[in-house]
């Protein structure tokens, strides 16, 4: 984990920084800057510096809990607490609806194999895998937003409700892949002989779906919501640019743009780490549920 | 969104704390109301020397009050805390300053507080943005020395011998001598900009705690601020100027226009000086906004400049056939929605001694000359339009590249490149692979402004390396005229000079569509592309 | 007597992707996605054959016009016909796809089989770097690429071409390896393999000529879908304005400069997304239907 943390973070660290062009040559509008001040920035900034020197004072800084400042003088740190949790609040309910409606529907057309109710699964949710988030975002914008009205086309302030309508567009993709994940363990569990064994006990259908069978036919689907939550929380670039959600997606691509190489790094670090905090919760939750893996 | 309108009501709940009591006037106004505007974090510490980008100025500007305004209604220059300026050859100037006006902190403002804060400004080591505008005063290189390899360069720019510009020295409490290296008549006009302020002893004592809390002389003072967020200012009741007539200014921070737009729609922001592209798109403001836009002239001009060190750019009868290959109506009206004017020249109309049509013919849509003038130059290859694309520059800059194309019948290309630092580095460095995207806003409202920064050989921002002897020896004569009038004739000679060169392509002014929330009785917009804070009446 | 005859005849044995092609062929699904891919792909061939239009040709006076009998998809802001430049873009869109696919594959593919025949330090070493690539979010690592090389200014479209390409066949590598990788594992622990090592078979041998064939069905799968994936990431990139830009046209190109004015001519969004969405659909169908047919548990 440590070296994968170190090699994502140097990488674009040297990517963002070693990248031709001054940041801080566009700072004073349609004229040039003085060259003492850009000296001055480069100086602050170790630019000067060759780049694995630059990346060690800053790996330095960073072990101490210290995130360095923007190239505005602000505290990266405290941007990403600022933006930080609407994004994980976005990501949250983005989970909860693809959660819901992605096992439900797989369920259902997992139980009724070949119906008419499974090939309407099916082709719905091929449908949402090959339909890209910002088309999704933007026809969902202009339908309910500014055609009829129903919703407020942007986000005003992040809250739970407001977010239903871009973490619905966040979970489109991933609710298919939930969707047919389920309906495959569903169809597979079908057959097996604890259900049949179930059943002959005369256990009621109810009782044997939802205990028996959803235990067993989730696991997949639980490592990929787990992994899936560690996505969001770094992919919500575009969803949260077309419904102006204040949070870590629009803060990365600006600074991206702006060549803040400080708050890139930043926000990248903080999303590596909890990409890898996932996939080692999910493996964890993997043995929890699944009995016959075990770590040793 | 039901939780959409809680926001409203949470504001007001807000203001009636903020404004229990509140006086009304029988004018029905509301002096001791609140009002939120749009802002973008400041990008620097709140120090008005070090402030040159849109988010800090807003607030420097209610925070400082320097020695001339620019009045809202034609940004001609008025005395605001300068008693009089006075010059006889427009190289030493005398500065008499109001007298019992305050800092926030209440000490006194002298002619100390604006000599030490220019000293401060303009030093090297200091480092600030705004160093470059003392440049003209004598002693400014002394306190400022090259650096000898550049700013990429691992050299270190010299220490300087002195802090103190030998042009700048304090007679009284009240007066002081200004003495610039060259005769410069319009210099009063150009010290209006907020690098020019006075700074407090508090300053020089502790920066950092100036920094965390701003005091300035201007009729707001700081209360806090909430990086990312908002900053949050106050009249300042002992401001001996013109004082507002509403008492508290919240500066909301958005992360982009569409959102402030969205809060502006429904009345949850109170002023935003420029609406996004997706309002401004089929005037679909008219629809939201009705009654509550607000617009103006404002004083900034988009041009395309030409790299006079790049072939074929070099050939006058191509750069002439380029511009009358523009047809600027018809971009000004299906692009910018006849929120902008096509330009006939290089002032820009706001300014005094402006004269129509000193382009003339040559920014004149006439695809017959321009196909002529195309066909004189000999060159036949492709020509290629530069432009950043992060302020909105993309549909214009495409749409004038197709203007060429279609009209000269050869291949026009619009390059974008996506940040406007990286646009400008490559500018700066004389690196341009076709003519680019020049916008200039007026740091101070002067004629002069519009000419000798731009296109005077050797200037500071003559970054398409321009040069005309003629030309360059006229603007020396204006500067040094001994009145205003006749300088500005000069300039207007000079002007006419440059013409037929055709150094840049005048495109287009701006007319500047800005909205206020149904709170706001008035709110008018400055030439200078904000909110006159002085106009400002809040519904009682 | 004949009935059975047949039926015993007609199941001769078959190598798997006989038996897939039998499946398939039977599959309307199929058909539908075979057809649409290449209609999709004729137009990025010949784009000719369905419009006489000139893509770059922009005239501001008709700008954002509706959809006309003139024009099927109307105008948009620039005074494009909209028409003209969905069937145009079409071919920057395949090729980033193909192009993109055609890396990943052969990187991953050739990476992951080594490394799963190998073991030991190589697949260690292999496997960490593809750690450090997958931590990274996709679209916020191509952004970081591409303002990176977009850097350059001006460039031709070749180069913005290949700048997309590259990004997403470097985020996207490791995914393939993965999967090669685990299959090669499988694979080596067969009796065939066994028996070419015990035969003295030189390791290039038993990679080429034993493992790649049994081991290829899976990527085979996987880049069938991707394929569609790609044409997707390639439209959110250009959207973004950091992918594809001028001159290139493509789709993903055109939904970037609609997008400002959705309000006013929703028709050049609703379009070239309309197409987009087609196309990805059509591989993605695709690739369900092959992995069906190769599966075949899956039946």
């Amino acid at each position: 984990m440590v070296p994968v943390f170190i090699g994502t973070t140097f990488l674009i660290y040297a990517l963002v920084w070693a990248v031709p062009g001054d940041p801080f040559e566009g700072k004073c509008g349609e004229r040039d800057c003085p060259e003492s001040y850009v000296s001055a920035m480069r100086d602050k900034f170790n630019l000067d510096d060759p780049l694995v020197v630059q990346y060690g004072k800053y790996l330095g800084n960073l072990l101490q809990g210290d995130f360095g400042l923007t190239s505005a003088g602000l505290s990266v740190g405290e941007r990403i607490a600022a933006t930080f949790p609407v994004t994980l609040k976005l990501a949250l309910v983005a989970l909860l609806i693809e959660a819901v409606i992605g096992i439900t529907a797989g369920v259902v057309s997992g139980l009724r194999n070949r119906g008419f109710l499974d090939s309407l699964v099916l082709v719905s949710t091929l449908f949402l895998i090959s339909i890209p988030v910002f088309v999704t975002g933007y026809v969902v914008q202009l339908v309910f937003g500014l055609q009829l009205g129903l919703i407020s086309p942007t986000v005003t302030s992040p809250t739970i409700g407001n977010l239903i309508v871009p973490g619905f567009v966040l979970a489109s993709l991933s609710m298919a892949y939930v969707a047919r994940l389920s309906r495959t363990g569903i169809a597979e569990n079908k057959r097996a002989d604890y259900v049949r064994t179930a059943l002959a006990k005369g256990l009621p259908q109810k009782r044997v779906v939802g205990v028996h069978m959803l235990r067993n036919s989730l696991i997949p689907v639980i490592t990929f919501l787990g992994t899936d939550l560690g996505v969001f929380l770094g992919g919500a670039i575009v969803t949260e640019g077309i419904f102006n959600v204040p949070g870590v997606g629009g803060l990365v691509f600006r600074s991206i743009l702006t060549k803040d190489g400080a708050m890139v790094t930043g926000v990248v670090t903080v999303l590596v780490l909890v990409y890898l905090l996932m996939t080692l919760l999910v493996d964890l939750l993997y043995a929890v549920l699944d009995p016959r893996i075990r770590y040793d | 969104m039901s939780s959409a309108r809680l926001v409203p009501l949470a504001l007001a709940a807000v203001l009636a704390a903020a404004g229990c009591g509140a006086a009304q006037t029988q004018t029905g106004t509301n002096t001791d109301a609140g009002i939120t505007i749009f802002n973008t974090d400041p990008e620097n510490p709140l120090v008005p020397g070090n402030t040159t980008e849109a988010g800090g100025s807003r607030v420097i500007d209610a925070l400082f009050t320097g020695l001339v305004e620019y009045r809202a209604e034609d940004a001609q220059p008025v005395n605001a805390m300068a008693e009089k300026i006075e010059t006889e050859d427009s190289k030493l100037f005398t500065v008499t300053i109001k007298k019992g006006w305050t800092f926030h902190d209440g000490s006194p403002v002298t002619a100390k507080s604006y000599v030490d804060a220019w000293n401060w400004t303009a030093y090297g080591p200091n480092a600030t943005q705004g160093a470059s505008f003392f440049s003209q005063i004598e002693g400014y290189a002394e306190v400022h020395p090259k650096d000898p390899d550049g700013p990429d360069g691992p050299q270190e720019a010299p220490k300087p011998a002195t802090d103190k510009m030998s042009g700048l020295k304090v007679v009284d409490d009240h007066t002081f001598t200004i003495t610039l290296s060259e005769a410069f008549s319009v210099f009063p006009v150009t010290i209006g900009y907020e690098v020019f302020a006075p700074l407090p002893e508090a300053f020089f004592k502790d920066q950092k705690a100036f920094e965390a809390k701003p005091i300035g002389n201007g009729p707001f003072k700081f209360v806090s601020r909430n990086v990312g967020t908002d900053i949050k200012l106050t009249r300042f009741d002992d401001f001996k100027g013109d004082k507002p007539k509403f008492k508290d200014l919240t500066l909301k921070v958005y992360q982009s226009r569409e959102s402030a737009y969205a809060d502006l729609v429904a009345n949850n922001l109170d002023f935003m000086e420029e609406l996004p592209p997706n309002a401004l798109a089929g005037q679909k403001y008219e629809t939201d906004l009705g009654d509550r836009v607000v617009q103006r002239e404002t004083l900034n001009m988009q041009a395309i400049a030409f790299p006079f060190y790049l072939k074929p750019y070099d050939n006058v009868d191509l750069r002439r056939a380029i511009s009358m290959a523009i047809n600027r109506e018809e971009i000004t009206q299906r692009i910018f929605e006849g929120t902008r004017k096509p330009a006939d020249g290089w002032v820009h109309p706001l300014m005094k001694g402006y004269q129509k049509g000193q382009c003339g013919e040559y920014c004149t849509f006439n695809p017959q000359k321009a196909k002529e003038s195309f066909a004189k130059s000999g060159y036949t290859g492709e020509i290629v339009l530069l432009s950043n694309t992060d302020g909105g520059h993309q549909e214009w800059a495409e749409a004038v590249a197709n203007s060429i194309k279609n009209t000269l019948g050869v291949e026009a290309r619009f390059v974008p490149s996506t940040s406007f630092g990286e646009f400008r580095q490559k500018v700066n460095a004389h690196e341009m692979t076709g003519m680019y995207r020049a916008g200039w806003i007026a740091d101070y409202p002067s004629i002069e402004n519009w000419l000798t920064p731009l296109y005077r050989t050797g200037s500071s921002s003559n970054d398409g390396l321009y040069s005309n002897p003629a030309f360059d020896a006229k603007l020396a004569e204006a500067d040094k005229a001994p009145s205003e009038d006749q300088a500005i004739k000069l300039y207007l000679e000079a002007e006419r000079i440059m013409a037929p060169d055709m150094p840049v392509i005048p495109l287009w002014t701006q007319n500047t569509i800005a909205g206020k929330s149904n709170r706001l009785k008035v709110a008018n917009l400055h030439p200078f592309r904000k909110l006159d804070l002085d106009s400002v009446e809040v519904v009682g | 007597m004949t009935d059975q005859m047949a039926v015993l005849a007609a199941d001769r044995p078959r190598g798997l992707f006989g038996d897939a092609w039998h499946e398939l062929r039977r599959r309307p699904l199929f058909w539908v996605s075979v057809s649409m891919i290449l209609l999709v792909v004729l137009m990025a061939a010949v784009p000719t054959l369905f419009t006489s239009g000139d893509p770059g040709l922009a005239q501001l006076s008709r700008s954002r016009q509706p959809p006309s009998a003139e024009a099927w998809f109307g105008y948009d802001n620039q005074g494009y016909d909209i028409y003209t430049r969905v069937i145009h873009g079409a071919r920057a869109s395949i090729v980033v796809g193909v192009l993109s696919t055609i890396g990943v594959v052969l990187t991953g593919a050739t990476i992951g089989i080594l490394a799963g025949f190998y073991g030991g330090w190589l697949d260690a070493v292999v496997s960490r770097v593809a750690d450090i690539f997958v931590g990274v979010p996709f679209v916020l690592g191509a952004i970081v690429i591409l303002t990176t090389l977009n850097a350059g200014g001006d460039a031709g479209p070749v180069r913005i071409v290949a700048q997309v390409v590259l990004s997403i066949a470097v985020l996207s590598w490791p995914v393939a390896m993965r999967i090669m990788r685990s299959t090669a594992i499988a694979a080596k622990q067969q009796d065939y393999v066994k028996a070419a090592r015990a035969l003295g078979a030189q390791p290039r041998r038993i990679i080429g000529k034993h493992m790649l064939p049994n081991c290829v069905a899976p990527v085979l799968v996987y880049s069938t879908i991707a394929l569609g994936a790609f044409i997707g990431a390639e439209a959110t990139l250009s959207y973004l304005g950091i992918g594809l830009r001028q001159p290139v046209v493509s789709w993903g190109v055109m939904i970037n400069s609609a997008k400002d004015y959705l309000r006013v001519a929703p028709h050049a969004l609703l379009f070239p997304a309309g197409f987009l969405t087609a196309t990805v659909l059509a591989f993605v169908m695709l690739g369900d239907a092959v992995r069906e047919a190769l599966d075949p548990k899956l039946r």
